[in-house]
């Protein structure tokens, strides 16, 4: 599609390539409640995609279906080219799909440093008795993981509070230990929902910076669920607008901005 | 030395053995606790469970021999071999496994996300089947449980104490065994939890459900992990208990005995359980030889429990608790 080229060129983003996730047609319904009403759209290696909508509009769902905590009744998911059948969240975080929570879940009883590392489980290969027999191996396997993530931990700057247990943060660190942890999984597609809800303006700035930079620097593909019209506009390549779980737009932020159905259900007035 | 105080010194020797093996069934609470959030009530009777199958093993009993005479009209109860103790242990744990996979597959699975106190009352559910299930298969009569552990007065420390001070110890080969054994166990679990990646993960698990779902981790296969895991303290601890005073019903009673240790240790902490099990074992045995006289005797029923019940006014997380942060 053109679209996602010129949105390269628009948001300054990494290289952007081909569809790694596609959603074709999903619904999901809850009871007597379609939450979401079928809904197309793909996502592209390397881009920044982002969801938005008035609340209740279904894309929290949405990005629930993507990582598998609810499965949709109708509708495919296409995975790297894929069809990915009924998974759960647990396997599609082994296939290389990390996840942040609206409500952060983080351990809160382990420190920062062992948060980051259970989101290494996914290149943790030996077994239990591997590691209790064959210690060289597990040894340098963990070595290699811990410097991985504290790889990342210097990038999201968060090297003050490695040892700290994580029920002591204040609230936008958590939030970054929580980035932290899904990065440290190196997935193929990172989901955020909702990465600067609750923050101040300055901890917003920090937080769109680390998005942009993990985009630039590992080449993430990242989705992101978010409410600041602002951050949304200058993150994003590409936009999908969801009202009452329907699609009413999708597209360059730009093209978004002009849709006359996005500006009558969500921005009631255009901006410019 | 005084002749009390050579007493005393003996007595809180063998108050901190009897504290070993109280530990020893604490601890499997602790496991379950720190990683699915259950109090599990049945551990105790999976303690019975255990040390009554490696005796039925051992002995080559047929399973269900009762059960079996009565639809057929046979008369089979004995396969006629007897196993090595070492096979047999090996046969029990995977019972045990078994049984922890059953636990999880019928029960737990379908209760995620329940209130603990459902949780809870499930566990007492699964005590009564396993104490039914247990009599039925193996018969309900008093066995004795001999796995080749040494047992009865240790000679050396006796001759070395009567050396000394004029007056031999009486220290239970069994009880120091147990504590090897413990000590071994404790520092095997606390390097699992701490340092591999299903400790790690059990630990994510016991923490936040849905947050180890996203990073990879199978809630299924973490619980069967923990629930084998308890089997296994569980089998130690009932061949401790059993060698010590043969397999029966009360063998299933230690569990309450497991309680005042954990109120004192906190339910969380693994190195808890120890502690929590050695005061109690040396503060029980202590208080009979000190102030048991004065009352009547018989303290060792009730010290424990009035103990734990002095910490839940002062100090309700237990020593080595989580203290409990409410952000308001």
């Amino acid at each position: 599609m053109a679209n996602g080229v010129r949105a390269q060129a628009a948001a300054g983003g990494g290289i952007v390539g081909d569809v790694v996730l596609e959603m074709e047609n999903i619904i999901l319904r809850f009871g007597g409640v379609t939450a979401i009403k079928d809904i197309s759209f793909d996502i592209r290696r390397g881009e920044i995609r982002a969801i938005i909508g008035p609340n209740g509009a279904g894309k929290s769902s949405m990005l629930n279906v993507i990582s598998g905590f609810y499965h949709p009744q109708e509708g495919q998911i296409w995975y790297k080219g894929r069809e990915r059948p009924a998974m759960k969240p647990y396997e599609v975080a082994l296939q290389g799909i990390a996840r942040t929570f609206q409500n952060i879940a983080l351990f809160e009883g382990m420190t920062v440093l062992d948060n980051i590392m259970t989101g290494r489980i996914r290149q943790m290969k030996s077994g239990l008795l591997a590691q209790a027999l064959w210690k060289g191996k597990a040894e340098r396997e963990e070595t290699e993981n811990r410097e991985s993530v504290e790889r990342i931990i210097d990038f999201l700057e968060i090297q003050h509070i490695r040892k700290t247990p994580v029920g002591r943060l204040p609230y936008g660190l958590k939030k970054r230990v929580e980035l932290a942890r899904a990065l440290a999984a190196e997935p193929s597609i990172l989901l955020l929902d909702e990465p600067m809800a609750g923050m101040n303006v300055e901890e917003k700035e920090d937080m769109s910076r680390f998005v942009l930079d993990v985009n630039d620097e590992f080449g993430t593909t990242i989705v992101l669920i978010e409410h600041d019209m602002g951050v949304v506009m200058d993150l994003s390549d590409r936009v999908v607008v969801m009202d009452y779980g329907r699609k009413i737009g999708d597209g360059t932020p730009d093209e978004v901005r002009r849709n006359q159905d996005v500006i009558d259900a969500y921005l009631g007035v255009s901006h410019d | 030395m005084p002749d009390q105080l050579i007493f005393a010194t003996e007595v809180f020797l063998n108050g901190l053995m009897a504290g070993v093996l109280y530990a020893l069934v604490a601890l499997g609470f602790v496991l379950i606790y720190k990683a699915s959030g259950i109090f599990n009530y049945a551990q105790g009777v999976m303690a019975l469970f255990a040390a009554l199958t490696l005796v039925g093993i051992m002995k080559g009993q047929v399973p269900f021999a009762h059960l079996i005479n009565a639809v057929f009209g046979t008369h089979v109860h004995y396969f006629g071999w007897n196993v090595p103790a070492l096979v047999a242990i090996v046969l029990t744990m995977l019972v045990m496994v078994g049984l922890a996979w059953a636990v999880n597959e019928i029960v737990f699975k379908h209760l995620v996300n329940q209130e603990p106190i459902l949780l809870f009352m499930a566990t007492i559910g699964i005590a009564y089947f396993l104490e039914g299930i247990g009599d039925m298969m193996w018969g309900s009569e008093i066995k004795k449980l001999d796995v080749g552990l040494p047992q009865g007065i240790n000679l050396w420390i006796d001759n070395v104490t009567y050396n000394a001070f004029g007056y031999g110890f009486f220290i239970d080969n069994l009880d120091i065994v147990a504590t090897v054994v413990a000590a071994v166990l404790v520092f095997t679990l606390i390097v699992f939890a701490q340092y591999t990646k299903q400790g790690r993960a059990m630990r994510a698990v016991a923490d936040d459900h849905q947050a180890a779902l996203s990073v990879g981790i199978s809630l299924n296969f973490i619980w069967v992990m923990v629930w084998s895991l308890a089997g296994f303290v569980a089998l130690v601890a009932g061949i401790m208990w059993g060698t010590k005073s043969g397999v029966q019903f009360s063998l299933s009673l230690i569990a309450l005995k497991a309680l005042p240790v954990l109120m004192l240790g906190g339910f969380t902490s693994i190195p808890g359980a120890i502690v929590g099990g050695l005061i109690i074992g040396v503060g029980e045995k202590l208080f009979e030889f000190a102030i048991g006289p004065m009352v009547g005797g018989a303290t060792e029923n009730w010290f424990a429990y009035v103990l734990a019940l002095v910490f839940l006014v002062f100090r309700p997380q237990g020593l080595f608790g989580e203290k409990i942060i409410e952000r308001v």
